[in-house]
């Protein structure tokens, strides 16, 4: 395309149109422009994402305040030995991988499953795909207004569904530590399947129908087709869904700050939220940071090492 | 071929067109700006003389009684500019006060709760309001309540200026009240208080709506489930911290006791083992389901609403006598959050504006609230108002806050207390090991190096 533009243009204007040095745009002048044009995205990387990122790397040695000019005193290694000592760390730590096991198998799988069967509709199909993209539109504080209301306590809507199947005793859906995380888990699900179901939709529409039909011709079921056929030839699209629902559900914060705020118990407290809560409630910037540098590499390390098994089992694929 | 270049480089010279006017608008705002809210965060000036920002954390029922007070104002002063922010109430609203002040661009004058007064004071947030300032604007000691006035000091200084007292008390079904023969002649409620008279209430309300007696947000609401056990704890004559939150004085007795009143209640299934903090609880009671509900008098505008006047209310029962009378309350306040310069700070209007709010105290009371300004607290306007009228003794035996960096409106504290009371209630925990998990968390909390 952009050959026969080139090409095209060429003619138009009677320049020569090949790519000497010093016709047209040089290239040091190209290089300048590259550069110049860079500098403000550049700019605001290192404003905004470097220079925090320093800045948070230097206020953990320190017993900074959020109430206080300065950075208060040095107390080297302290906020670091003070974490990885305290259980209401490790604990956080827990339920942010608590929630993405929970949620990233079924955003996996439900999506693969809604994709195959949107994919199987030759007529209608444009409704499927906004059914369930639909709810992937709407912002966390909208999904977390509305879940509220429908795992509300005696007048929400999930206790009556489950009385009227029959259970007396209906849980507390965001009450009850044992059940907390996974409403909250099961509400993101709802929310963002959406997203992962695009991708394999768009995936299984680039498998050849000739695929198909050779497979066919061979005598493979449809059972084993799309074993055998269609979930190998996704592989790109699930490396790439599971390695950005791992890195989002790690990151997990706004409906659960939302939601319960990290309750009860603190048993639906992330990470995010002990950095929030020590850091913006506390006053206590110092720690705070320490603690968000902690997660900053465990969340690097655990997607490393995700995307090396991913990769790995695609090549073996 | 030549359309197609042709029409690349129109797009292009539109673009750059639209990018300079995009630029030079943004320019022509920043510099025209200034004196704009947003110009200011930039620049840090402080803004025309005019300007008035006040910051408060008001929404619902509040929200609304507190537009028709500024109205008052700014019809009486057109020469200001006055700047209302509402932000959402919670910790986020002290964060964002404190890094406004911080940064030298706080409003020059906010609404806090005084149970966060000690954290925003002693990190040196606020402006000390000195006596020949009250004599100025009419702000003399004797014109507010006594209670509220003394917990608007902080290490002998006074930092702010109480609007009211809010407590924590009881509103009841007046139809279910009398199914149960809860009333007297008069139509007012028997006597409730003290621990078997306040059960054999709830159990007759839960005869008469056959759901449940009484109702008490304890899911997602620490705030209510702290109220809950502050007043009851405080009627046990017991301390929680001293020395600004270092020393932990527990009666881990009285704790015990106090859990242990609301395993009763939530045993027997008078209160549901968990009402919704997000207008559950107060649902159960507009619906008819509990004929009481424990919570703050806020609501009142949100009950009335639902339930026209077949609602009272009450002070929170006297369920112990070891201590003089106390129900868990908090006042809002005025603060002058430090500003830069003088002119920037420009206190003279801001107290001027507080006086004019407090002059409109009437109009805070009908959303529920017990005045702190004496004028009204005492007019017969007010003594009129029903049902604001029948708990206004609460204001006299507030149980406010212990004063402590972790304490306060939606603290830490509140955190982790509530997620006792609310285990309680849910029947997961009992009240001896509730009351020694509260030991925990209090040493935890006192342990932690203080960030003031």
């Amino acid at each position: 395309m952009s050959t026969s533009t080139s090409v095209h243009l060429g003619a138009g204007t009677g320049a020569p149109a090949t790519g000497k040095p010093g016709g047209g745009p040089g290239s040091g002048t190209a290089r300048w422009t590259a550069s110049g044009m860079l500098l403000p995205f550049g700019f605001f990387y290192v404003l905004f994402l470097l220079g925090p990122l320093v800045y948070t790397a230097v206020a953990g040695f320190f017993n900074d305040s959020l109430v206080k000019d300065g950075t208060g005193e040095w107390v080297g290694t302290a906020n670091y030995a003070e974490a990885l000592a305290s259980p209401e760390f490790w604990s956080s730590l827990g339920h942010t991988l608590w929630f993405t096991v929970l949620t990233t198998v079924p955003l996996i799988l439900l999506a693969l499953t809604l994709a195959l069967m949107t994919d199987r509709f030759s007529r209608g199909k444009w409704f499927f795909r906004l059914a369930f993209f639909a709810p992937f539109m709407l912002p966390s504080s909208v999904i977390s207004l509305l879940f509220m209301w429908i795992y509300a306590d005696q007048i929400g809507l999930a206790q009556g569904v489950v009385k009227w199947f029959g259970v007396n005793a209906a849980p507390s859906w965001l009450g009850d530590p044992d059940w907390a995380m996974i409403s909250i888990a099961a509400a993101t699900v709802w929310w963002t399947v959406g997203f992962n179901f695009v991708i394999y939709l768009a995936a299984l529409q680039e498998i050849p129908r000739d695929v198909y039909e050779a497979a066919a011709i061979d005598g493979a079921g449809p059972w084993q087709r799309l074993r055998l056929v269609v979930i190998p030839m996704l592989g790109r699209a699930t490396t790439l869904v599971a390695v950005l629902q791992l890195v989002a559900s790690l990151k997990v914060f706004d409906q659960i700050y939302m939601m319960t705020n990290g309750g009860p118990d603190d048993a639906t407290r992330p990470s995010l939220l002990y950095i929030f809560q020590t850091g913006f409630t506390d006053g206590r910037a110092g720690y705070a940071s320490t603690v968000a540098l902690l997660l900053f590499v465990i969340i690097l390390l655990i997607s490393l090492v995700w995307f090396a098994l991913i990769r790995r089992t695609e090549k073996e694929g | 071929m030549v359309r197609v270049r042709g029409s690349g480089h129109g797009n292009l010279h539109d673009r750059r067109r639209f990018l300079g006017a995009v630029g030079s608008l943004a320019a022509a705002g920043a510099l025209s700006g200034c004196g704009s809210p947003v110009g200011q965060a930039f620049t840090g000036s402080a803004g025309p003389p005019s300007l008035l920002n006040f910051w408060h954390p008001f929404t619902g029922g509040d929200g609304a009684q507190l537009d028709a007070m500024q109205s008052a104002y700014r019809k009486e002063n057109p020469g200001v500019d006055l700047k209302t922010t509402t932000l959402v109430w919670g910790a986020p609203y002290y964060t964002k006060l404190t890094l406004a002040t911080l940064g030298n661009r706080p409003p020059q004058i906010a609404i806090t709760h005084v149970s966060r007064l000690p954290t925003l004071a002693a990190s040196g947030l606020l402006r000390e309001i000195s006596g020949s300032e009250l004599e100025e604007h009419g702000l003399t000691p004797d014109r507010f309540k006594k209670a509220a006035f003394r917990s608007a000091h902080h290490d002998g200084r006074l930092y702010a200026l109480p609007i009211d007292t809010h407590p924590f008390v009881l509103y009841y079904r007046t139809d279910v009240a009398k199914k149960a023969g809860l009333l007297d002649e008069a139509g007012r409620l028997t006597d409730v208080d003290g621990p078997e008279k306040f059960l054999d209430a709830l159990r007759a309300a839960k005869q008469a709506t056959g759901v449940w007696g009484g109702s008490i947000a304890t899911v997602k609401d620490p705030a209510t489930c702290w109220r809950l056990f502050w007043s009851l704890y405080r009627q046990l004559g017991a301390d929680l911290i001293t020395d600004g939150g270092r020393k932990v004085v527990m009666d881990v007795g009285a704790a015990e006791e106090a859990l242990a009143f609301i395993h009763r209640m939530a045993a027997e299934k008078l209160i549901p083992p968990g009402a919704d903090g997000d207008g559950g609880a107060i649902t159960l009671l507009t619906s008819g389901k509990a004929g009481f509900l424990m919570d703050g008098e806020w609501q009142l505008l949100a009950v009335q609403g639902a339930v026209k006047d077949k609602f009272d209310m009450r002070t929170f029962p006297r369920i112990f006598r070891d201590a003089p009378y106390a129900c868990a309350a908090d006042s809002h306040a005025f603060i002058l959050p430090s500003a830069p310069s003088e002119k920037a700070q420009r206190a003279g209007k801001a107290l001027e504006f507080a006086r004019s709010m407090l002059d409109e105290s009437l109009l805070w009371a009908k959303g529920g609230h017990i005045p702190a300004w004496q004028s009204t607290e005492r007019s017969d306007a007010y003594h009129r108002l029903e049902p604001q009228a029948h708990y206004r003794d609460a204001a006299d035996s507030a149980a406010y806050d212990p004063a402590a960096w972790y304490s306060g409106a939606d603290s830490n504290l509140y955190r982790r207390f509530s997620d006792v009371v609310s285990s309680v209630v849910g029947g997961d925990t009992r009240p001896g090991p509730g009351a020694a998990r509260m030991r925990a968390a209090i040493k935890d909390l006192a342990g932690m190096e203080a960030p003031v």
